[in-house]
């Protein structure tokens, strides 16, 4: 780069030309251009994500039209391509593991935000962002060896005797099937609903807290009336955060949701996701129209990821400004 | 006291003691995983499992060095391209950047930020694996580098904010230009939380499995050059855990164990990084 020539004092008022050369001169406006050519190659590239499933996805896009999301045939060999099951799958699995995700995420997040002692709070928070950091074909490699077996023997015959009324609880218990991915996935959300929702508690303000008390109020009445209250939408924000992941989410689903396409009633049959069929047929897809089918299902996953996380940026980001902006993210 | 004040007083106790419950449930998690993968993963680790390449199957003694410096080139491919583009991305948001143009890069930033691993893969493949027609460790490492960028960006650009005005201004007034100010005072200011991003996001896609199944698809032996299909430590575990043999079975969990121990040391490393930094301000 140039030399760093500062004394230039030039004449009272530079015009915009002469500033400009001074700046080059410093290398300022090198230093700019290069940055921004960096900065400019993030929008480039995810521009042409978009554009690729795109393109990659027309052949499929054109053959079968919208009927790809509602028809339940997925056939390479005679190339029928219905994404219905997959769909099902990814929805139910998600359903499931919000169910399970969303009270237990909350309940924690309000014990760190409003019970425990700030020292103990922070580290059992890094606990949990441990606990996020931990990859998804652990989570993996555990539900297939530990937490299936246990699936097939004990917890599903235990809720078919229970609830067995109900059709969702119908069926043979395979242990690979929805509940399974279903239970995993709430297992690996659980950590983003608690540090998200943790931020947008600790946002709200504290004489929100201390008004209600002042009032009467038990702390359990602050915490759920007031404080919870004046977060929903930022809460709402996190459940719809890890509701993209758990959209997403490859490897521990795959490896334990059975892999089978079909729609099935029962929470124990086995099922298939989105993620799954593209992480199990993508490197041996048979034709063109195979490929263009499974990059069209990428396509899907992408938008719906895509409307949630958006809406829980601003729902996030909304709750916070109303807290005075403790929370950034 | 009132019925009302008793059964209010309960319902506090009640629920208070369950939200407690719900963060030990949460927290207990990390150690069960943790605790399983020591005990089933610890007694198949020994020198040979680091050293050796995978054996066929049948025969005792095959370890996974490939996949361990598979896992290594592929970071290393991905780091070069996450790092120079999130941390001067970052340096543009930070110091040059309108708001406009702002705007729509973090947009972008957080757009790729969501977006599932899964699909990254698939964008790796179309623009990597399609025009070069082979699974590749350049393809499996830019899909990595896609994945390091808003990770990388979105921290550093944080980091590089909280570095105090007035540092920025001592260095102006005794006349550095903007550009020698933000390469010799604000990155220095700023290293060790750099330093933590890059860290972050290195253990964080080191366990990415999803965008490696189809670019750097895997690798039976060691491969010549960076140019062919490579093992991934993940990507092995992926495979192993679903095969039909004990032996791989147990591979997989000592792979696992290997696997984990790199993202928890590593969250570890950077904590104490960031404490000691947040000392040495006081």
């Amino acid at each position: 780069m140039g030399t760093v020539t500062t004394t230039a004092g030039p004449a009272p008022a530079p015009s915009r030309m002469q500033v400009f050369l001074r700046r080059l001169r410093n290398g300022d406006e090198i230093a700019h251009f290069v940055t921004m050519i960096f900065g400019a190659s993030i929008l480039l590239v995810t521009t042409a994500l978009v554009y690729e499933l795109w393109i990659q996805s027309a052949q499929s896009r054109t053959k079968f039209g919208w009927s790809f999301l509602v028809t339940s045939t997925w056939d390479p060999i005679n190339g029928i391509f219905g994404a219905w099951p997959y769909i099902y799958g990814t929805l139910v699995t998600t359903a499931i593991a919000l169910v399970i995700a969303v009270p237990l995420g909350l309940g924690a997040a309000i014990f760190l935000s409003e019970l425990a002692p700030p020292k103990v709070s922070s580290s059992l928070s890094f606990v949990i962002d441990l606990l996020a950091a931990v990859p998804s074909v652990i989570y993996g490699v555990l539900a297939v060896f530990l937490l299936e077996p246990v699936m097939r023997s004990t917890i599903q015959p235990f809720l078919k005797h229970t609830l067995g009324f109900l059709p969702i609880f119908k069926g043979p218990a395979y242990g690979f099937g929805y509940l399974t991915a279903g239970i995993v996935l709430a297992i690996m959300t659980v950590p983003f609903i608690i540090s998200v929702s943790r931020e947008v508690l600790m946002a709200v303000p504290q004489d929100q807290r201390e008004a209600s008390l002042g009032l009467g109020a038990t702390r359990w009445e602050t915490t759920y009336k007031v404080v919870v209250g004046y977060a929903r939408t930022g809460i709402l924000g996190s459940i719809f955060l890890s509701m993209a992941r758990a959209l997403g989410e490859t490897m521990a689903v795959t490896m334990v949701i059975g892999n089978v396409s079909k729609v099935s009633a029962s929470l124990f049959a086995p099922g298939y996701s989105i993620a799954a069929v593209i992480a199990n047929e993508f490197a041996d897809a048979t034709s063109s129209l195979h490929l263009s089918s499974l990059i069209e299902l990428g396509l899907v996953l992408f938008l719906l990821t895509f409307i949630l996380n958006g809406l829980a940026r601003v729902m996030i980001v909304a709750t916070s400004r109303r807290g005075g902006g403790a929370a950034q993210r | 006291m009132s019925l009302r004040t008793i059964w209010r007083k309960t319902v506090n106790i009640v629920m208070l003691s369950l939200t407690g419950l719900c963060a030990l449930v949460a927290v207990s998690a990390l150690f069960l995983i943790l605790g399983c993968l020591a005990w089933k993963g610890a007694t198949s680790l020994h020198w040979s499992f680091f050293t050796n390449l995978p054996a066929p199957v049948g025969e005792a003694g095959g370890g996974i060095a490939n996949a361990i410096v598979g896992t290594g080139k592929l970071l290393v491919l991905a780091a070069t391209i996450g790092v120079p583009v999130g941390l001067l991305g970052a340096v543009y948001l930070a110091e040059f950047a309108g708001t406009a143009t702002a705007f729509f890069i973090r947009y972008a930033t957080d757009l790729l930020n969501g977006v599932p691993s899964i699909v990254i893969g698939i964008f790796a493949y179309t623009v990597a694996v399609l025009p070069m027609h082979h699974f590749s460790a350049l393809a499996g490492g830019f899909a990595l580098g896609v994945m390091m960028v808003p990770i990388i960006l979105r921290s550093c650009e944080e980091f590089l904010r909280s570095v105090p005005r007035s540092l920025r201004e001592g260095a102006m007034a005794v006349g550095a230009s903007k550009w020698k100010t933000i390469a010799t005072v604000v990155i220095p200011a700023a290293s060790s939380g750099i330093l933590t991003a890059i860290l972050l996001s290195l253990a964080r896609v080191a366990g990415e499995t999803a965008p490696l199944i189809f670019t750097a698809f895997g690798n039976q032996f060691w491969p010549h050059g960076l140019n062919q299909p490579t093992a991934a430590l993940p990507v092995v575990i992926y495979n192993y855990a679903l095969s039909p043999y004990d032996d791989w079975h147990r591979q997989a969990w000592a792979a696992g164990l290997v696997l984990i121990l790199l993202v928890v040391v590593t969250n570890l490393l950077t904590r104490l990084l960031l404490q000691r930094q947040a000392m040495g301000r006081r």
